[in-house]
């Protein structure tokens, strides 16, 4: 009962974020500028979310989300400027293709643990952006045109999609395995869980909604290029879970739209912007290691006040 | 005879990813970190040789000592601030934080001299030998020599010194070691200025083979050279020379069969299939895991 309560009043609270932002672009108060920061911000809040289930969750280093953001970008730009199929078939399809990705990824890499899994993702994710590099059907070196289809509506319900299904993931049974498996692997595994599994499960699902990112983050731009997603692009992606807190998805949610904002404010200056964010990756690991938010959530915060009240 | 070419050339690009190599393996080896950061060192390395052979007019041995020097410094000042505080942190913090001091140095770099490509100077004549049909260029011979040499400085170090043995040690156990007297922080700084050195080196002789630096050309060697660690087995000093030699052979076969656009994948390719197949590379024992 309380559960449903709790599941109505946050897809409420959605919907009204929704219809305020809708009215606001309608009316033409927020122009073009900030439409797209919008966009942007929900793609990277996915892109946040997604790469929060495999570390935040699960416990495994992944440095090579940007590959599955590219697997995704490409295939549903194929589906729609080459096959000329409809839009929301192109993102159901990218997000597939890139979660077929991550098992292929996955089930080899997630034998390996901590520094070596780290440095396995980063060459896989190397290797598909020099196969799309090399693929002269997606333009190659040169890039790939890309019909305009993004607008608020794909990337907001692309938003509440990734959080829905990954929120309601990390509180089921299989979710409570992936995280008996970031605090103790040998353990878990003592305890009879197939860790295993659930990590090239948790693997596939974060490279579907990284895909699903990556659908929305080509449609949004008129042309995607392989130069995008190298391995800065991962660390774009990273910096949002790991200043957001390791394994809190409210906190991955808040530093992606944060960061969004302040990269969206230093676009004319990259290099400050990367000095400011390889400084704050410092400063963060040395002195709050488990990022600003550790593992709790938001809704954790205010719970604290009612602790003796309502039941 | 064309084989044999690219064999040579191989060497030579190999010889540059095992002096690279040899830091991050020693690195890991003491405190069981990726240091992300050494390919910048390489870069930080190679700049010193530029502006001391362009600007300052130095020949090219008091430049690649000038190099090594001030690589050696920078190394140990990035142990100190870094990655000293975080000895008893967890690997994922470690990590992060090498990654984050990478982006530090390569960014504040551009910043302050531009991401322009700057071209290398040429320091020596270069001339082809013709040996057996084989053209063999000067710059080639000399980056081997120069590779070999610090490689054989490096092992007489490692193996015949005071500090060498003190490194072993606390490769071997840290807490041992400390028990023994060993100043272990002195020790892993030892073992940074050394890494750094040779990566500082390895910075010049890549300018002079391939005339063309830029702040983010120590990302991709970087990688390589990491790559090379793991393939020789990490940890262990031959294996990170044996590596780099059969990386850059491989890479330069892959470009002689027309691939060169797949260079890079072929580097990625081999630590793949390395890391699920003998994933404690060519010179590795295997170690079991204790809880």
């Amino acid at each position: 009962m309380k559960k449903s309560k709790v599941f109505w009043g946050y897809a409420v609270l959605a919907l009204v974020i929704y219809a305020i932002v809708q009215v606001l672009i309608s009316s033409g108060v927020l122009d073009i500028y900030y439409q797209n920061m919008l966009i942007t911000m929900c793609i990277n809040i996915m892109l946040a979310v997604s790469l929060h289930i495999v570390i935040g969750i699960t416990g495994q280093f992944s440095i090579g989300h940007a590959g599955f953001l590219a697997v995704g970008a490409y295939i549903s730009a194929i589906i729609t400027t080459k096959l000329m199929l409809p839009f929301p078939l192109a993102i159901f399809l990218g997000a597939l293709a890139a979660a077929v990705a991550g098992l292929i990824v996955g089930i080899p890499t997630l034998r390996l643990k901590g520094d070596y899994l780290a440095i396995a993702t980063l060459g896989f994710a190397e290797i598909i952006r020099i196969v799309f590099l090399n693929t002269d059907y997606v333009g190659g070196a040169a890039g790939m045109q890309v019909k305009y289809l993004s607008n608020w509506t794909y990337a907001f319900v692309g938003v509440v999609l990734t959080i829905l299904v990954i929120s309601n993931f990390t509180n089921s049974r299989h979710g409570r395995a992936c995280i008996s498996i970031r605090e103790d692997e040998i353990a878990a595994d003592a305890m009879g869980i197939n860790t295993t599994y659930y990590k090239v499960v948790a693997f596939a699902i974060g490279s579907f909604f990284a895909g699903l990112a990556g659908a929305i983050f080509a449609h949004n731009f008129y042309i995607i290029q392989p130069t995008t997603f190298g391995f800065l692009k991962s660390f774009d992606i990273l910096i949002y879970v790991v200043l957001g807190g390791l394994g809190s998805l409210s906190g991955s949610v808040i530093a992606a739209i944060f960061l969004t904002v302040v990269s969206a404010y230093l676009a004319n200056f990259p290099e400050t912007r990367m000095i400011i964010y390889s400084l704050v990756l410092i400063v963060v690991m040395l002195y709050r290691p488990t990022g600003l938010m550790g593992t709790k959530e938001v809704t954790d915060l205010f719970k604290f006040g009612k602790k003796g009240g309502t039941k | 005879m064309e084989w044999i070419q690219q064999l040579v050339n191989g060497i030579s690009l190999g010889s540059i990813y095992a002096l690279i190599a040899l830091g991050y393996t020693m690195v890991y080896g003491i405190i069981k970190l990726i240091n992300f950061a050494h390919g910048d060192v390489f870069m930080i390395g190679s700049f010193i040789g530029f502006y001391a052979i362009a600007k300052w007019e130095l020949g090219f041995f008091p430049a690649l000592l000038l190099a090594m020097a001030v690589c050696a410094i920078f190394g140990v000042l990035i142990e100190r601030i870094a990655y000293k505080r975080l000895r008893n942190a967890t690997r994922i913090a470690a990590l992060i934080t090498a990654i984050g001091v990478s982006l530090l140095i390569e960014y504040t770099t551009i910043f302050f001299r531009g991401a322009q490509p700057a071209a290398y100077p040429e320091v020596i004549k270069n001339k082809s030998f013709d040996v057996f049909g084989v053209q063999i260029s000067s710059t080639s011979i000399l980056i081997l020599t120069v590779a070999i040499v610090l490689m054989i400085l490096l092992q007489f170090i490692v193996h015949k010194t005071k500090i060498g043995k003190a490194m072993r040690a606390v490769s071997h156990d840290a807490d041992a070691a400390r028990l023994m007297g060993i100043n272990v922080d002195n020790t892993i700084s030892a073992t940074f200025a050394i890494g750094s050195a040779l990566a500082g080196a390895a910075g010049v002789i890549f300018g002079i083979y391939y005339t063309k630096i830029d702040p983010l050309m120590g990302v991709i060697p970087g990688v390589k050279a990491f790559i090379a660690a793991v393939l020789g087995g990490i940890g262990i000093i031959p294996g990170a020379m044996v590596g780099g030699m059969l990386l850059g052979v491989v890479e330069s076969l892959v470009s002689a069969l027309g691939f060169s656009l797949w260079r890079d994948a072929a580097a990625f390719v081999i630590l793949i299939l390395i890391l699920i197949f003998r994933p404690s590379g060519i010179f590795g024992k295997n170690a079991r895991e204790k809880v």
